[in-house]
């Protein structure tokens, strides 16, 4: 019996009888993230990082949760479980798992570099690393997140001199709250749309400081959007939701972006290659920093990515889930697979 | 600014201080760089044409002649290949050639694949100095015969002087021709603040025979050309679609009405004792269709006709796919002469006497042109006959024969038009007929190429033929952005086999596929091709198993159908 095996419910540890991140309904769910493809409604409990909780709580509805801290250990059936920090999103965990000596870490999803909101990437050695892989290729390569500030910056301050509002594609948990700290560097006046304003409040409330927006509601006036900033999640794109804010610009927040024919594809105004996934030097340094000897690589460019591990000395194989589609963006194209 | 680039530590550091103004870059290979990132990503057509203005206004002379000539379709020398740019790529990023593979097919450009993957050296928020575009393209020349050694280390010395967007840009230069989203009306209109000269002789001069490598900036522009280029074509005028009825076009003695033919748009020209045969896409195909030569004899010299080329056997045209097979064809033989003579219908007269006629009414025009073409007897050159009806009613009831008449419509003009440039609204329309359509089933998916190519979005469509799915066409277009994304995850949870990059699927979504003619065809399983087959729409509402039959597309081809003669 292996520490944590693939079923088809999710990945399940049976000596601490739980789940990881499961797609069905279980007794106990540990949960990474409060993303909704790793965050499933219908668990009899959950167990998250302290963070997480009321993010779950606004999406998933009134369960009974158990918190966590980072690096915090408690016992499962006499398996030991511990949480550290994996730097996607608010409250985003990588979950340890050991027993009788062999350790198991599951990264749901990660980023690398510091946001300066989610926590710094922390590598916990182990002897089975589960990853993720959504920017599984060499030609994912992203800037430092100051830079993508800045040209996010730069191309607001350039649609205020040109009377245009600035309509910023973000999703609605990660990328919102990371745009937003940027933007208010240049600006106040921003508003949002429903979906990002109920995160941000759920976040508010739980003392988390961030700049003061603005809900866009049907008695919005034209004169107040008039140079300002939205941000607004992909579904938004390209509804009749947006005509309001006539004249603006598009800008998509996407690790997609990096290719130029996506933001072309989508008909944006300009594409941000920004990510709350690793890209692919990322990815690498985070495996060879858990010293694990075997792999399991999930959702994005599993085949490609557990090949290159491979042929590079590390044994890996690719592990088929149902991460990475996510309903509540709904099949917005390329962006959809990003959270 | 002056940099060492050995000097990792120094730019490291020099990044660092930089201030946050965007890059200038200081002209050259970089602002071209820019220009191209601009012209393919904006939306808007005036920050297009701002961002033209602004290249030609800060550009070396030598090379906005070069983007005039790249953006009409010109290519530099080929220097190197594909094959050696991919090794050099290669080796300089230590990957293995199938993650090579893999990202090339992620990506969907060469030239930008390779961009992304090499190691920055140079980041494009640096200040830093880059060579003149026209540099690279002469250097291009002068490598082109030489050793691979000496190729791959320019090539290699290069990309390492360049941030990822010269890169892009140059690996661009070197794979081929740029597709970018500059209609030539646009550039047109740019070059137009900087020269005295109407957009109608800018158009002109741009368009046809020159060579970048000899022609100034100031000669192409030039008030008084001194060179005479005989073969040079002048910008088609283009019509839109008619999206009212015809009614609100006032009173039809005002417009004179044509077929709207399905062939080729092309270009006659008679100077100089010389024949010269261009198509709309700006091709010299004067070669291509050898029975043309004997207008060469039968057409006053100094003369400009507008029309279609078509191929015809007693004035009636034959199926467009007949003239498919000749023009793929290098070698024209006896039989293709015999089977699919080339016809050219004419319906316009651009240039008379060496005199620009595009500036006097149609109905002039036309009259002249009837006296040119009328004394002729060959079956090689026809007029496009003018359609005579007295009321909207009465032609829109003679729309309904024009599938029998070889035609997919009307082309309805204004007697009083000039022959404008490019697409322009007001006087010419074209009313084309409904498309055939046809509900059928999805059974494979590939993924697209270029800016698709991460989704599913190249389709197989089956008709049912008794228990069995009979796949009649393939169509890459006419769905939503978000309809595409929808059926490429469809394709992805229903996915019954693979073969190479081609996926078998479950054959539940039906589509309703618009087409403009179909012919027969014994290279197809089903025997019939379809023109110009898209997706009009996705029928939810049906099931697979309320899809139209093979017989059905049997009896449309009966009906509508050309049979290719044998
Ligand atoms: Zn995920
Ligand atoms: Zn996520």
């Amino acid at each position: 019996m292996a520490l944590i095996e693939f079923t088809d419910k999710g990945l399940c540890c049976p000596q601490g009888k739980f789940y990881i991140d499961p797609w069905k309904p279980v007794d106990k769910a540990l949960i990474t993230h409060a993303h909704s493809d790793h965050a499933r409604w219908g668990s009899k409990s959950y167990l998250c990082h302290t963070y997480s909780k009321p993010i779950l709580q606004l999406r998933l509805g009134d369960n009974p949760y158990q918190t966590v801290e980072w690096n915090e250990n408690i016992s499962i059936n006499g398996v030991k479980v511990s949480f550290h920090p994996a730097g996607h999103v608010i409250g985003s965990s990588q979950i340890r798992v050991e027993y009788n000596g062999e350790v198991w870490v599951v990264s749901g999803d990660y980023k690398v570099v510091d946001d300066g909101i989610s926590g710094q990437f922390e590598p916990v050695p182990c002897n089975t690393f589960i990853t993720e892989s959504t920017f599984g290729l060499p030609i994912y390569k992203w800037k430092l997140p100051e830079q993508i500030n800045k040209d996010i910056q730069n191309w607001i301050l350039k649609n205020q001199e040109e009377g245009r509002t600035s309509v910023i594609i973000a999703y609605s948990l990660g990328k919102a709250q990371r745009v937003l700290k940027a933007i208010a560097e240049v600006t106040q006046n921003i508003f949002v749309h429903g979906a990002i304003y109920n995160i941000h409040a759920t976040l508010m409330q739980a003392g988390w400081n961030l700049p003061a927006v603005k809900r866009v509601t049907n008695e919005t006036k034209k004169e107040e959007l008039a140079g300002s900033v939205v941000v607004a999640p992909p579904s938004a794109d390209g509804s009749s939701w947006m005509k309001r804010f006539t004249p603006y610009s598009v800008g998509v927040c996407s690790g997609w972006m990096q290719v130029r024919g996506n933001a072309r594809r989508r008909n944006v105004d300009a594409g941000f290659a920004m990510s709350d996934h690793a890209d692919w030097a990322g990815l690498l340094q985070a495996v060879k920093a858990t010293g694990a000897d075997k792999v399991f690589v999930t959702h994005g460019f599993q085949a490609q990515f557990s090949r290159f591990l491979n042929e590079n000395g590390i044994e890996a194989a690719e592990v088929k889930t149902e991460y990475g589609n996510d309903e509540e963006e709904g099949p917005t194209a390329l962006t959809a697979a990003e959270e | 600014m002056n940099k060492n680039i050995d000097d990792i530590e120094n730019l490291i550091q020099l990044e660092h201080l930089r201030d946050s103004a965007p890059p200038t870059n200081g002209g050259g290979l970089g602002l071209f760089a820019n220009l191209v990132k601009v012209l393919g990503s904006s939306t808007k057509t005036n920050d297009k044409l701002e961002a033209l203005v602004n290249y030609f206004a800060l550009a070396d002379n030598k090379d906005k002649v070069w983007v005039i000539a790249l953006f009409s379709g010109r290519k530099p020398k080929r220097a190197v290949n594909t094959t050696q740019l991919i090794t050099w790529c290669i080796e300089v990023t230590d990957l293995p050639g199938w993650l090579f593979g893999e990202s090339y097919h992620t990506v969907g450009d060469l030239a930008e694949t390779i961009a992304l993957l090499l190691p920055e050296t140079i980041s494009s928020e640096q200040q830093h100095e880059s060579k003149p575009l026209y540099f690279y393209i002469e250097k291009f020349k002068q490598i082109e015969k030489q050793d691979e050694s000496v190729k791959r280390k320019f090539i290699i010395e290069s990309w390492e002087q360049m941030d990822q967007n010269e890169r892009f840009v140059f690996n661009k230069l070197i794979t081929g021709a740029f597709r970018i989203g500059v209609s030539q009306k646009m550039m047109v209109n740019a070059l137009a603040k900087f020269t005295s000269l109407e957009a109608s002789v800018i158009a002109h001069r741009i368009s046809g025979n020159w060579d970048p490598s000899t022609t100034t900036f100031g000669e192409l522009l030039n008030e008084n050309p001194a060179i005479t280029d005989y073969s040079k074509p002048y910008p088609f005028y283009l019509a839109y679609a008619l999206d009212e009825e015809p009614a609100n076009l006032g009173d039809p003695d005002n417009w004179q009405v044509e077929w709207k033919w399905d062939g080729i748009r092309g270009q006659v020209i008679k100077r100089n004792n010389q024949l010269f045969v261009w198509s709309r896409g700006e091709e010299l195909m004067t070669e291509k269709f050898p029975e043309y030569s004997c207008l060469k004899d039968l057409l006053p010299d100094g003369t400009v006709l507008d029309g279609e080329i078509i191929p015809s056997i007693d004035k009636k045209p034959l199926p467009f796919a007949l003239l498919q097979t000749r023009i793929g064809r290098k070698n024209v033989t006896k039989k293709n002469l015999q089977e699919t003579p080339i016809t050219f219908f004419a319906y316009d007269l651009l240039e008379y006497n060496y005199e620009d006629w595009r500036n006097k009414p149609l109905s002039e025009r036309r009259k002249q042109l009837e006296a040119i073409i009328r004394p002729l007897t060959t079956p090689t050159i026809i007029l496009s006959p003018v359609i005579s009806f007295s009321d909207w009613n009465e032609l829109a009831e003679l729309r309904q024969t024009s599938r029998e008449n070889g035609a997919e419509g009307f082309m309805i003009k204004r007697k009083s038009s000039l022959y404008q440039v490019g697409r322009k609204t007001g006087d010419w329309w074209k009313w084309k007929i409904d498309p055939l359509v046809i509900d059928c089933v999805m059974i494979y998916a590939e993924k697209g190429s270029g800016r698709r190519s991460n989704l599913y979005t190249a389709y197989t469509f089956a008709v049912k033929d008794g228990e069995k799915l009979i796949p009649f066409t393939r169509a890459y277009s006419g769905l939503t952005d978000k309809e595409f994304a929808e059926v490429d995850s469809f394709v992805k949870r229903n996915s019954l086999e693979k073969f190479g990059p081609v996926r078998t699927v479950k054959p539940e979504l039906v589509f309703e596929i618009a087409f403009e003619g179909i012919a027969a065809s014994n290279r197809h399983k089903s025997g019939v091709a379809l023109r110009f087959p898209r997706i009009n729409r996705w029928r939810k509402d049906k099931k697979p198993d309320e899809i139209n039959t093979l017989e059905d597309l049997k009896k449309m081809l009966e009906v509508y159908g050309t049979k290719p003669q044998s």
